[in-house]
């Protein structure tokens, strides 16, 4: 492990930015905003976090950030999205908004909003072997599911018989929100991500 | 739709057997999070909620008047239609918010039983009761309410709010005093912060909030929940000073759907919203917009009709 910390960038353009700011400072990183391609073009890693799925595929169009995503992340640059930054990273959204454009790279169909509207949303203890110490507490969303991975695709944890947290080789996913509960191994694990691609 | 089971068969005696929770604390206010650095905007139609989406709104309101045709009517202000409220779930794929009236525990029921996201217990309509708010912890849906000041702020927190507006004066199209309120609500949180343990307890009886959450604003510097700005928005600019005053995100009423070119004008206030501090953007989302609202000079308002009163 190096003694410098990866920068990490957040997506900035809307959702809870500063609760990954503050999970990947506390995980060692030194996380930066990202609302504009030169700034993501000076990153290690990008987080995508949660938010409203549709907006920030919009205005990653609207600002010129889909393209520069797209070929950084298809070039081999870390990526961990939570919730919507889930939706970000899946190659296929099954109930796309019209024109709702996805960054992609991992190879799965998401379904949006899967567990049903907010008075469904839930926490729950999540089975996540590839962190180390026990179950993590899952806060769900509106949060969508995995309806179904590729090959290439790991499953590293299931709700309720869905895979709610992906590994693509560099690229993370998780339908639940770690950054919401004060435990980082999540964005532990990701920083470790990041520092190795180095 | 499908709800989470509360057993599941394939993780054994693995503790993701264990039962799911709903309506905690950390799912409502964490819902408020996700809407961070938007905008959410009152819509009266499936039409208009779609256009509110496809232009970028994080959420809509869905509501039978927008703020500035309920003062132009007068009488009584009450929830929405179940069937429009249903058309605008039906319609859009955002969270969706609906306004029950201050103290009205049978209008949130509805709202509820719904499904709508998010409830705003709202100054904007008529108050059914003008002493006691909504128990919001009895509720699994979660409340977004009003706020002139922190106190305020803190009372409806302690009630169960997940998400504090500061209120200015909805429907006038007029900025003035939701940055007023801001500036107070700030300006008040940031006084908390100097003040040692002894001086808090002074600061939650003169604030009538409880001392356990004006200790944890002057620890944190910030309220609990999420801040949002509303009563007033009517341009981009008004929504990217909201956020440099401190909102992290805008409800736009009446500016929208009473202006010119709706879909445009609701598209620039997202792109303001989000580079609030990048006038250059700003100055972009600000061109050709056509006509805002005509707005209200908040001054010539008569004490009954100004709606930020309502609540306390």
């Amino acid at each position: 492990m190096t003694v410098t910390a990866p920068t990490i960038g957040v997506l900035a353009l809307q959702g809870d930015v500063r609760e990954h700011l503050a999970a990947l400072r506390a995980s060692g990183a030194d996380p930066v905003q990202v609302r504009r391609p030169e700034e993501l073009a000076a990153v290690d890693g990008l987080v995508i976090p949660g938010g409203e799925s549709t907006t920030i595929s919009k205005l990653a169009v609207t600002f010129g950030l889909m393209e520069p995503l797209r070929e950084r992340v298809s070039r081999g640059m870390p990526a961990y999205g939570s919730c919507a930054g889930m939706i970000m990273l899946a190659d296929k959204i099954l109930d796309p908004r019209s024109g709702q454009e996805t960054v992609g790279g991992i190879d799965m169909i998401v379904r949006r909003n899967a567990f049903g509207r907010q008075n469904e949303s839930f926490e729950a203890a999540v089975d996540m072997p590839a962190v180390p110490g026990g179950p993590v507490e899952g806060v769900f969303i509106r949060a969508p599911w995995v309806e179904s991975t590729g090959a290439a695709a790991e499953t590293l944890a299931s709700y309720d018989g869905h895979p709610v947290a992906v590994r693509q080789r560099h690229l993370l996913a998780t339908a639940f929100h770690p950054e919401l509960t004060g435990d980082q191994r999540v964005h532990a694990l990701f920083t470790e991500m990041v520092r190795s691609a180095h | 739709m499908s709800t989470p089971s509360t057993a599941t068969e394939s993780a054994g005696a693995s503790a993701a057997a264990q039962r799911p929770e709903t309506g905690t604390a950390r799912v409502k206010r964490g819902m408020a999070e996700q809407l961070k650095g938007g905008v959410i905007m009152d819509v009266v139609t499936p039409e208009q909620a779609k256009i509110a989406e496809d232009s970028g709104a994080v959420a809509v309101m869905a509501l039978e008047r927008v703020p500035a045709d309920i003062r132009k009517d007068g009488g009584v202000a009450r929830m929405s239609d179940p069937d429009m409220i249903e058309g605008i779930i039906e319609a859009v794929s955002i969270p969706v918010m609906a306004k029950s009236r201050i103290g009205h525990l049978v209008e949130a029921q509805v709202l509820q039983a719904l499904g709508v996201d998010y409830i705003d217990e709202s100054e904007v309509l008529t108050p059914a009761d003008e002493v006691n708010h909504s128990d919001k912890f009895a509720f699994t849906t979660p409340f977004v309410c009003g706020a002139t000041n922190l106190g305020e702020a803190l009372r409806r927190i302690a009630e169960g709010a997940a998400m504090i507006r500061s209120k200015g004066e909805a429907g006038t199209g007029n900025v003035v005093e939701a940055v007023r309120h801001m500036r107070q609500i700030k300006n008040e949180i940031g006084k908390l912060t100097v003040l040692d343990d002894n001086e808090l307890y002074a600061a939650a009886k003169e604030l009538r909030a409880p001392f356990e959450l004006v200790k944890e604003v002057s620890v944190a510097g910030k309220l609990p929940v999420v801040l949002f700005s509303a009563g007033g928005v009517a341009t981009p600019a008004d929504a990217a000073l909201m956020r440099q005053l401190g909102a992290e995100g805008v409800f736009v009423g009446s500016g929208i759907f009473k202006s010119g070119d709706p879909a445009k004008r609701a598209a620039a206030i997202v792109k303001a919203t989000t580079f609030y501090d990048d006038p250059k953007i700003v100055a972009d989302a600000s061109r050709g917009l056509g006509e805002a609202m005509v707005g209200i000079n908040c001054d010539t308002l008569p004490e009954t009709e100004r709606y930020a009163s309502r609540g306390w």
